[in-house]
Parts: C-alpha cells; sequence; structure tokens
C-alpha cells in the first residue's frame, strides 16, 4: 500500500465520521425540540393499538423450567430504599407492613403479608426483559392481582392500577417511585403480587416484601417495594400524569410492551 | 421494464436515456434510507445501555456473553495483545476501551468503549456520540426513534414489495434468469476488476446485484424485523415460545445486531459500487428516474 492509498483511506474514513457527525447533530437538533418527538411519540400509540387488536387479552408470557432458572436474579434501579420508613419496616422483617389497596373500590382495605399469603396463590417461572435490553429468569411466587382486586371490588370507574413504592428515587429521600398498568394487564392471570423469588421471601434487592409482576411488559413496570395500589379513573393527576416515574421524569414510555 | 430511447442508436458515440427507475421505487428508496440510518444509530444508542450480547433466552446463565464493549482501568504494563486503534498515550488510571469477541480482546481507545464527545472529554460508552442518535446517551429518546422508524420502515417495506409484485418490478429487474445464473462467475470476475457492464448491458441490473437485492429484500430485511418484533415481551405472548425458533430473546436480540451489521456492510458496497460505475448517473436515476447509457461500447465511457 502506498502513501496515497492511505491518504485516501484516511481522507475516506474520516468523510464518513463527519458525516455521521452532521446527521446526529441535525437529530439532536429535532430532538430538542418539543414539536418533533410528540410526533415520534405517537409510534408508541400506534404500537399500542396494534398489539391491543393483534393480541388476545390473555396471551401467555413463556413459562419456563427450573433448569433455565438465572443463578442469580439481577436487581436493577433500587437494591435498598433509602427511607427510615422502609428501614424500620425491614429491621421488622416487615412485621408491621401492610399493602393499602384503595382509590375506585367499594371496600378499600389493608392486607398483611399474611393475608396476602391466604389468598390463592400462583406460582410461575418467568423471564424478566430489562429496557435495557438484558433478560434473567426466576421463579415467583405471589397473589394473582385478580384475587386481591376481587376482595376490594373495583367499581366500574376504575381504569388503571397505580403501584405506589416505598423507595425514594432521590437522594434527598422524595420522589417515590410508581407506576401503573390498565386493567386488561390488572386481570391477567400472570399478573401477581408477588411474595417469593426462588422459593425464598423476596430478598430486598429484588422488592421486598412484595413487588408486583406484569409478564408481558419491561422490568421497569414491576414495580417493587410496594406500599399502596389505587385504582383510578385516569393517570392525569398522578404525579407528573404519564403513569410512572420513568414516564414523568426521562421520557419513557407509558406502554412498555416493546 | 419501460423505456424511453431518446436518440438515435445509429450515430456513433450516441448516449441513450431512458426511464430507469419508476417513481414508487424511488420514493422507497429514500424513504429507507432515512430509515436505515436512523434505525441504525438510535439502535446504536439503545445498544449503549447494556452493550453485551448473548446467546439464549437470559442474559444471565452459567456462560457469559460471547460479545461485550467496555471501558477498563488497564495498568501500564499490561495490554500487550491489544491491537490500537488511534490509541491515545496512557496516563495512569485512564480508561481503555475494550471489545471482546469470544475469547478475543481489541483495544478499542477512541471508538468503542471510551471515545472522545462533541466538546473533546472523554466518554465511557459503547458506541461513540458522533454515531448515536441522539448523541448524548439517552435510552428513552433512542427507543422513541427507533420504534417510530421502525414503523416507517415496515410501511414503506410493504409497500415497495407490494409494488414490486403487482407491477413486475420483482419479476422483470430483481429475479435473475437461467442465463444469468450460469455467468455468475464471470460477473465476480467483473466485479472485482471494477469492470462494470457497458451498452446495453447496463439497462438491467447485473446477476451479482439482483442476487444481492434479493436476499436483502427478502432475507435481512425481515429477519431484522422479526427479531426486533422477539425482543418485545408483549409480541412474545402472541403464540408462547416462538421466539425459541431463532435460540430465545436474548439470541434473537444478537441475531438483530448481527443482520444490522450485515446490512450496513451490504449498504457501504452498494455506494462503493454505485461511487466506481457512475455516481452522477446513478444519483440523477435514483431521483428523476433517468439513466443515460453510452451506446457506443468501443469507445471509452465517460468518467
Amino acid at each position: 500500500m502506498n502513501a496515497n492509498d492511505s491518504n485516501r483511506r484516511r481522507f475516506l474514513r474520516h468523510s464518513l465520521g463527519a458525516v455521521a457527525a452532521l446527521f446526529v447533530a441535525g437529530c439532536d437538533r429535532l430532538n430538542e425540540t418539543a414539536w418533533f418527538p410528540r410526533i415520534l411519540s405517537k409510534s408508541e400509540d400506534f404500537s399500542r393499538s396494534v398489539h391491543k387488536a393483534l393480541i388476545p387479552r390473555k396471551s401467555m408470557a413463556q413459562e419456563f423450567t427450573e433448569a433455565d432458572l438465572s443463578p442469580y436474579f439481577r436487581s436493577n434501579g433500587t437494591a435498598s430504599p433509602e427511607s427510615p420508613i422502609y428501614q424500620a419496616l425491614a429491621t421488622h422483617h416487615f412485621s408491621g407492613w401492610a399493602l393499602r389497596v384503595d382509590g375506585l373500590v367499594a371496600k378499600p382495605q389493608d392486607f398483611s403479608l399474611a393475608q396476602l399469603r391466604a389468598l390463592p396463590s400462583r406460582t410461575q417461572i418467568t423471564r424478566h426483559d430489562c429496557v435495557e435490553g438484558w433478560s434473567a429468569i426466576g421463579k415467583w411466587k405471589g397473589s394473582p392481582l385478580a384475587e386481591v382486586l376481587r376482595v376490594v371490588e373495583p367499581t366500574s370507574a376504575a381504569r388503571y392500577a397505580v403501584f405506589h413504592c416505598a423507595d425514594p428515587m432521590e437522594a434527598d429521600g422524595t420522589s417515590l417511585y410508581y407506576e401503573s398498568i390498565d386493567m386488561d394487564d390488572a386481570y391477567h392471570p400472570q399478573t401477581i403480587l408477588a411474595y417469593e423469588l426462588n422459593g425464598n421471601p423476596l430478598p430486598i434487592p429484588n422488592g421486598a416484601p412484595l413487588r408486583l409482576r406484569v409478564e408481558r411488559q419491561l422490568g421497569y413496570k414491576h414495580a417493587k417495594y410496594l406500599m399502596r395500589i389505587e385504582l383510578v379513573s385516569s393517570l392525569e393527576n398522578i404525579y407528573g400524569g404519564k403513569g410512572g416515574y420513568w414516564e414523568d421524569s426521562n421520557g419513557y414510555q407509558w406502554y412498555a410492551g416493546i | 421494464m419501460s423505456t424511453e430511447i431518446s436518440s438515435s442508436l445509429h450515430k456513433p458515440r450516441a448516449s441513450t436515456r431512458y426511464y430507469r427507475h419508476r417513481l414508487p421505487v424511488r420514493i422507497s428508496h429514500w424513504i429507507n434510507v432515512i430509515c436505515l440510518a436512523v434505525l441504525l444509530m438510535s439502535g446504536l444508542g439503545i445498544f449503549n445501555a447494556h452493550p453485551a450480547l448473548y446467546w439464549g433466552a437470559s442474559s444471565y446463565t452459567a456462560k457469559p456473553a460471547f460479545l461485550d464493549i467496555r471501558a477498563e482501568s488497564v495498568l501500564a504494563a499490561g495490554d500487550s495483545q491489544g491491537r490500537g486503534v488511534e490509541a491515545t498515550p496512557e496516563s495512569a488510571g485512564e480508561k481503555r476501551g475494550r471489545l471482546r469477541i469470544g475469547q478475543h480482546e481489541f483495544d478499542t481507545t477512541g471508538v468503542l468503549g471510551v471515545s472522545a464527545s462533541a466538546s473533546g472529554s472523554r466518554n465511557e460508552r459503547a458506541f461513540p456520540s458522533w454515531l448515536t442518535i441522539p448523541g448524548p446517551y439517552s435510552l428513552a429518546d433512542s427507543r422513541l426513534w427507533h420504534f417510530f422508524f421502525a414503523w416507517l420502515f415496515v410501511l414503506n417495506g410493504i409497500f415497495y414489495i407490494a409494488y414490486s409484485l403487482l407491477s413486475g418490478h420483482l419479476r422483470y429487474d430483481l429475479l435473475p434468469d437461467r442465463r444469468e445464473l450460469r455467468g455468475i462467475g464471470t460477473s465476480i470476475i467483473d466485479h472485482l476488476r471494477f469492470r462494470h457492464p457497458q451498452g446495453d448491458a447496463a439497462r438491467r441490473y447485473n446477476v451479482l446485484q439482483k442476487l444481492a437485492y434479493l436476499v436483502v429484500i427478502f432475507i435481512l430485511l425481515p429477519l431484522i424485523v422479526l427479531m426486533g418484533m422477539a425482543m418485545s415481551p408483549m409480541l412474545d405472548s402472541l403464540m408462547t415460545g416462538w421466539v425459541d425458533l431463532f435460540g430465545g430473546r436474548q439470541s434473537a436480540r444478537s441475531i438483530h445486531f448481527i443482520v444490522a451489521f450485515l446490512l450496513l456492510a451490504f449498504v457501504l458496497i452498494h455506494v462503493f459500487e454505485v461511487i466506481v460505475s457512475g455516481l452522477w448517473n446513478h444519483l440523477r436515476s435514483m431521483i428523476t428516474g433517468y439513466y443515460v447509457i453510452q451506446s457506443n461500447p468501443d469507445k471509452e465511457p465517460s468518467p
């Protein structure tokens, strides 16, 4: 290869890099406008409508066998909630903990862990898909959310279940995590309030004492450290109005089926 | 293929202008260019959230990732077998970019793992900010771009394939006949020598070109869409277990990534061939539809 060749190569490589950088700069300008991301987010509604039309409401997420279990189940987001209330509950092994279920229900109620365990349970070995791209397989045992809803009797106006959590997302102890799902997912047979992982009480990094499993959606929907479930007719008045902590704070999509 | 011959064939050195690409093909081509560029670069932004590839249903098994990109603190002594790409002098504590594929480690500082941002500061990120959409890391925004352009790409693809079937574009322009298939060896040699068909032969796609287009249109593009769908937990539930046909969700994610790079290779070769066989002529024909061929093959083709 002579000098001319290597110059030409360098020129080619640098031009390709420059074209890519220019393209990125243009896209960044669009990304920072108010209107363009709003157009882009239309595809979220479209995906959701297509999925709703295409996929049966009770279609089942794949279930696996014990042989498929991940050696350890990765914890993402909060690993131990830094709030005095939670730490006090954890010190007493969650004996003082109860799940409040209220909002648009006929019979609001507090459920202790013992009461939840007394309800019919479901055990499922499922794949947890994180929005970041990784997957892990775990065995979950818990009460189907449908069983809890049967007790509290949601009114006909209830359209979403909002999950209020104990883990603060800010260092100063504010911005408690929350998520929400619609009633199709709330009544789905694999949607459970899990109190066991791989045959043991739910560990703190994975959401002790209780977390949501909503198997046909990505990990950020699976709220950990549950304190309260609120049934609402609209997400508008819940915090920032987009239905979840990451949705309000970072622009993640509410529909986490993709 | 409809043609409009605009000049006489009797004159020496006469050039013939003919209608090569019809409007639907031209439109879907340029929509595709935009979609593939955005999909690749927003896809690299998404990949940066977890820059590792696995085989199987899950990421956390007894087996490690078969590929990962990372930033690593390297002691000044080590790093003997790393192949430097735009390597800068190492100072203590400075991180180096590493790409690992199976057992093979590469030093990729400057591009993968550790790269410069627009402001010149060193960034620890798998793909550099000049290759991702958006430039600054945002998984949420990369996903927003990716899914919007994925829909545009899929709808454009459906339109193109329907048009190609109904108009005869597939049958007349893309499917090679038996005689062409027999000439595949000659065509390979011609390509290696950068010798391109002249005169009337240039009217039609050559056999390698046809095969490359067919593989891309009917294998690679549908496969990458399908593997994208396999990553959706909701779509996975459509027919329980269908993702296992491709090795599981993490395998599907890896195939999605590998096919993206096969498509990138196709695009680079495609653009190279366009440049060496007459950039302006090809570019004009994909914009206005008209392509010019020299009908006197004895003469040197115009540059």
